[in-house]
């Protein structure tokens, strides 16, 4: 049977063990590329003690199959892995896992990144940052959407939309 | 029409996780007019000073997208994951 493709979970994952499910049964990966992005004890000048992430349920997992499968689209790629972490984390604990196979270097590197600059703008996840002045939800990055434009998608996350016409 | 309302993040805390409304609103937009014009928590949440994202049946859309008896509106502030 085929491991899932997006798990959001509250546990913590194995990073090794996630490698070899991916690359368990088709001997022609040459290439694995990961991406484990980490809670930072630090943000905006305030130590950061832990932090919560939510998500929508139903919409999120929805959201990143449809990422991998545009990954599977533009990419020459064999298997495809993401995992996202939500409730309460620690400093220094994992968050995200890409995870990108393919036959040479290059798509894998390239759907890795590509997944995780849609990820960060078009997956529905909100970090709240626990410090010791208090909890404050985290921005969004304008530089994020401009990561994803590098791929030839316009998204606005970040920005404020124009207002709509009304009548 | 009937419509799901879904609140996430800072949203969430101001109004609580969703409701079921009832009233007429012909896109996105108009339905979030409408509820911030109930003023107080939701005119704070919900108004025009606010940058907010929008899903419909779960799919990431903007205001502009009509909208039809039965579905699931979500409003929440920019995402953050990764």
């Amino acid at each position: 049977m085929a491991i899932a493709r997006v798990s959001i979970q509250h546990q913590d994952f194995d990073v090794g063990a996630e490698i070899a499910a991916l690359r368990a049964g088709d001997g022609g990966i040459g290439a694995v590329a990961i991406f484990v992005g980490t809670v930072r004890d630090r943000g905006d000048g305030s130590t950061v003690a832990s932090m919560e992430l939510e998500h929508y349920p139903g919409m999120t997992e929805a959201a990143i199959e449809a990422m991998i499968d545009a990954a599977f689209a533009r990419f020459d790629i064999r298997a495809a892995r993401v995992i996202h972490r939500v409730g309460v984390l620690a400093a220094q604990e994992q968050i995200v896992l890409v995870a990108v196979a393919s036959s040479h270097r290059g798509p894998a590197f390239q759907a890795c990144e590509f997944l995780m600059d849609y990820l960060k703008t078009q997956a529905p996840f909100w970090k709240k940052e626990v410090t010791g002045a208090g909890a404050r939800w985290v921005d969004a990055r304008v530089a994020d959407d401009a990561a994803l434009a590098r791929w030839g998608i316009a998204v606005t996350n970040a920005e404020a939309p124009p207002p709509p016409p009304r009548p | 029409m009937k419509l799901e309302v879904r609140y996430f993040a800072s949203v969430r805390e101001a109004l609580g996780s969703g409701e079921t409304v009832e009233l007429e609103a012909a896109d996105i937009g108009a339905l979030r007019d409408a509820l911030a014009a109930r003023g107080g928590r939701h005119a704070e949440a919900l108004g025009r000073h606010r940058v907010l994202r929008s899903a419909k049946n779960r799919v990431l859309c903007p205001e502009s997208v009509a909208l039809g008896d039965g579905d699931e509106v979500g409003f929440f502030p920019p995402v953050t994951g990764g």
